[in-house]
């Protein structure tokens, strides 16, 4: 039976998470971050995934992983979407995670729970589970090739990569030039992957592997689009309460008003949505259907939502110097990433049997 | 009274009413007033009013047995104002002598209720209201003309709420009454309503006499009994678990899918989104309903009824489209008074005009934004000027 809710231990898992990104996290850091030529938070990533042991959520306890389950996972990126933390959670312990879980690759699956590794599926981050991607070249065993728009992949030591022979190839990142693109997102930069004649050792069939690898990418993203929209959603509020225009607070006009109430009822529905896809996928029922309706339902919402804040932020809202803006950028990046809303509402009108003319 | 009460009691005291009134062999009402008596109605509500003081949720324990054995109900459906809004008021804020004589024949649906709250001149601003009840001798004479009341034409007693003192600001001079719908000074005529049907009724009160004995709280204090009426119709609302496509969305799902000549790209991709937030909706439903039994608080209710009226709106007016020639046609406009309403009845011409009313009815959604702004949010009212002012003063 679907669980929608979120149980005692799950809440203090969000408890200490934020903890950290409030002490560890504020905006101005990483706006100043942004700014430099290491986008990610590496000691924030080195204590959430090696401190809290949170890399190896979704790794099974006889490789050193917690053998949680993606409800867990979840609420973390609940809490990292709030604080668009810049760390490789998303990419490194859910994506690449799942398709070294699907290929049984143990050894790599060890590494990336100890946070000894960070793992890049290296496929564009806007490809929805199930669509084709670019696949490197094998040519006498060495791999060739340009993969672009990886996410994270600046920061890896392992990358997962599609090969024209059907198979999943891990390449060590020194093996491969890694350049960083110039990102519309700046919290999770994308990288151009060039592999030219580099070792991999083939860890299995690519096709299944990174299916379900995107898979959990868009039923989980749905909780990191619900922390956006909740944090621009709070925000908002809280800053239309303070701010005087007309002898009266901003707020207490009703135009504002039901703007407002209009974007809690999406931020309600959203974290219905995200939680039903949290759950299935740990159920593993009905995930297929619950990703979909997650990815179709929160990407709108949280670009809806980082768009409504800055609106009525008003001028402020405009300013580099204002978090505002890392929101939109993640929210507006989200809503490619894994697949469009509309990619979702395809496979869904296969899966639910509501076929194209 | 010593056993304890927990769900083996209530089925053993279900089990003993079924063995000395067995419902194949009762008539109806005599097995309904032998539940009431039995305190098996409402378990929730106190001894000698139906109930037995026992914990709300025992009440699922009850009826289960009941439904088992084939017990008739009192049919909750035609009786909706009966037991979720004037029952809790009565119980709440009646005399004694004024439980005892309404609550039991309202639970059978011996006698059906409706509400008398609603008028041409307040809808949203309800405590604007300004039929007048004046005092003579023991009793009180009441005029006005009130509005929307389903079950008028078919209700014995009316919950009324009525202007005693005109001078006070509005909110201030108002009083709860029950109204006998069958005094002379009482007529109801249909109200016709964009689907052909008369669902709803005006209803006139000419010189109606209420004996004081009738009133309900105190004189002036009618505001304050009327909430905890219209916060029983919210809670009301909601609480059903629906199956996937279990709403508005189901019929549409099944002419797309029955129908495939009639498919466009366009009405593929409206389709679609609505399916989505359909789907969605019910999640959030689902997840509300789970709240309330993990004894959490849940503020998606307040927003329910709002996704809800936009939805099926938008999912009837789909399906008009989908229809094509059959788009343009209409079942039936014969003005008929139905004692249920049906929103997915019919065909899809009536449920896009039904929907209309649902973003009306039981609150606006425009009211309900600004519930959910300032009560959920805390956002700032905005400023009022009629709180302070004499009723009689007020613009209209």
């Amino acid at each position: 039976m679907t669980d929608l809710l979120y149980s005692e231990e799950e809440e203090a898992l969000r408890a200490a998470v934020r903890d950290l990104l409030t002490d560890h996290c504020d905006a101005a850091g990483v706006i100043a971050r942004t700014e430099s030529d290491a986008p990610h938070d590496v000691p924030l990533w080195k204590s959430l995934a090696h401190g809290m042991g949170l890399a190896g959520l979704l790794v099974p306890e006889e490789l050193g992983g917690q053998g949680a389950t993606h409800r867990e996972a979840a609420v973390v990126l609940e809490e990292l979407g709030r604080a668009v933390a810049p760390v490789p959670y998303l990419t490194s312990a859910v994506v690449a995670t799942e398709a070294l879980l699907a290929c049984g690759a143990d050894d790599l699956l060890a590494d990336l729970a100890a946070a000894t590794s960070i793992g890049a599926l290296a496929v564009g981050l806007h490809t929805a589970p199930g669509a084709r991607c670019p696949a490197a070249r094998l040519e006498n065993g060495a791999l060739h090739g340009e993969l672009t728009a990886v996410a994270d992949a600046s920061i890896a030591d392992v990358l997962l990569v599609p090969a024209d022979d059907g198979g999943l190839y891990a390449v060590g990142a020194s093996a491969a030039t890694v350049t960083a693109q110039v990102s519309l997102d700046l919290t999770r930069p994308l990288a151009r992957v060039v592999l030219d004649g580099a070792p991999g050792r083939r860890l299995g069939e690519a096709a299944p592997a990174v299916r379900r690898a995107l898979r959990a990418g868009a039923a989980l993203l749905a909780s990191e689009q619900f922390g956006l929209a909740d944090w621009s959603l709070t925000e908002t509020v809280r800053h239309l309460k303070e701010r005087k225009q007309f002898n009266r607070p901003v707020g207490g006009f009703q135009a504002l008003k039901h703007r407002l109430a209009q974007l809690w009822l999406e931020v309600v529905n959203l974290r219905a949505a995200a939680r039903n896809a949290a759950d299935a996928l740990a159920r593993g029922e009905d995930a297929d259907v619950a990703a979909a309706v997650a990815q179709a339902y929160a990407a709108p919402v949280a670009v809806h939502a980082a768009e409504e804040a800055l609106q009525l932020h008003g001028g402020i809202g405009m300013t580099w110097e204002h978090p505002v803006h890392l929101y939109l950028k993640r929210a507006k990046a989200d809503s490619l990433a894994y697949g469009t809303a509309g990619a979702h509402r395809e496979a869904l009108a296969r899966l639910v049997d509501l076929q194209a003319p | 009274m010593t056993s304890r009460l927990d769900a083996a009691e209530l089925r053993r005291r279900t089990q003993e009413l079924m063995a000395a009134h067995p419902p194949a062999t009762t008539d109806r009402l005599t097995f309904l007033e032998a539940r009431f008596d039995a305190g098996l109605a409402w378990v929730h509500y106190p001894e000698g009013l139906g109930g037995l003081g026992a914990p709300r949720a025992l009440q699922a324990v009850v009826d289960a047995e009941l439904e088992a054995a084939g017990a008739p109900d009192n049919d909750p459906r035609r009786i909706g104002i009966g037991l979720g809004m004037a029952a809790p008021t009565i119980l709440r804020y009646g005399a004694e002598e004024q439980r005892r004589r309404f609550l039991r024949p309202l639970w059978t649906g011996q006698e059906v209720w409706c509400q008398l709250f609603s008028e041409p001149g307040a809808g949203s601003d309800l405590a604007a209201l300004g039929t007048r009840a004046v005092r003579d001798g023991e009793d009180w004479v009441v005029d006005g003309q009130k509005v929307w009341t389903s079950s008028a034409h078919v209700a014995r007693w009316a919950i009324l709420i009525a202007r005693t003192d005109p001078a006070l600001p509005k909110h201030q001079g108002i009083t709860y009454f029950l109204c006998d719908m069958t005094d002379p000074g009482v007529e109801v005529r249909p109200l016709r309503q964009i689907t052909g049907e008369a669902e709803f009724n005006e209803v006139f009160l000419t010189g109606v006499r209420i004996p004081d004995a009738h009133r309900l709280g105190g004189v002036g204090e009618g505001w304050k009994v009327a909430q905890t009426t219209l916060m029983n119709e919210r809670v009301s609302i909601g609480g059903m678990r629906l199956p996937r496509e279990g709403g508005m969305i189901g019929p549409l799902a099944k002419t797309w899918r029955e129908r495939p000549e009639l498919r466009t790209h366009d009405l593929h991709q409206r389709l679609l989104k609505l399916w989505v937030e359909a789907e969605v909706s019910r999640l959030t439903a689902e997840r509300l309903r789970q709240r309330l039994a993990a004894g959490q608080p849940g503020y998606e209710g307040s927003g329910m009824k709002l996704a809800f009226a936009r939805l099926n709106q938008e999912i009837s007016g789909l399906e008009v489209e989908l229809r094509g020639e059959e788009g343009l046609l209409y079942d039936d406009w014969t003005l008929r008074r139905p004692e249920l309403v049906d929103f997915t009845g019919r065909d899809a011409g009536y449920r896009y005009l039904r929907a209309k009313g649902n973003s009306i009815e039981g609150g606006t959604s425009e009211i309900l934004l600004n519930i959910v702004a300032e009560r959920v949010l805390g956002l700032p009212a905005e400023p009022r000027t009629d709180k302070d002012v004499a009723w009689k003063d007020l613009a209209r």
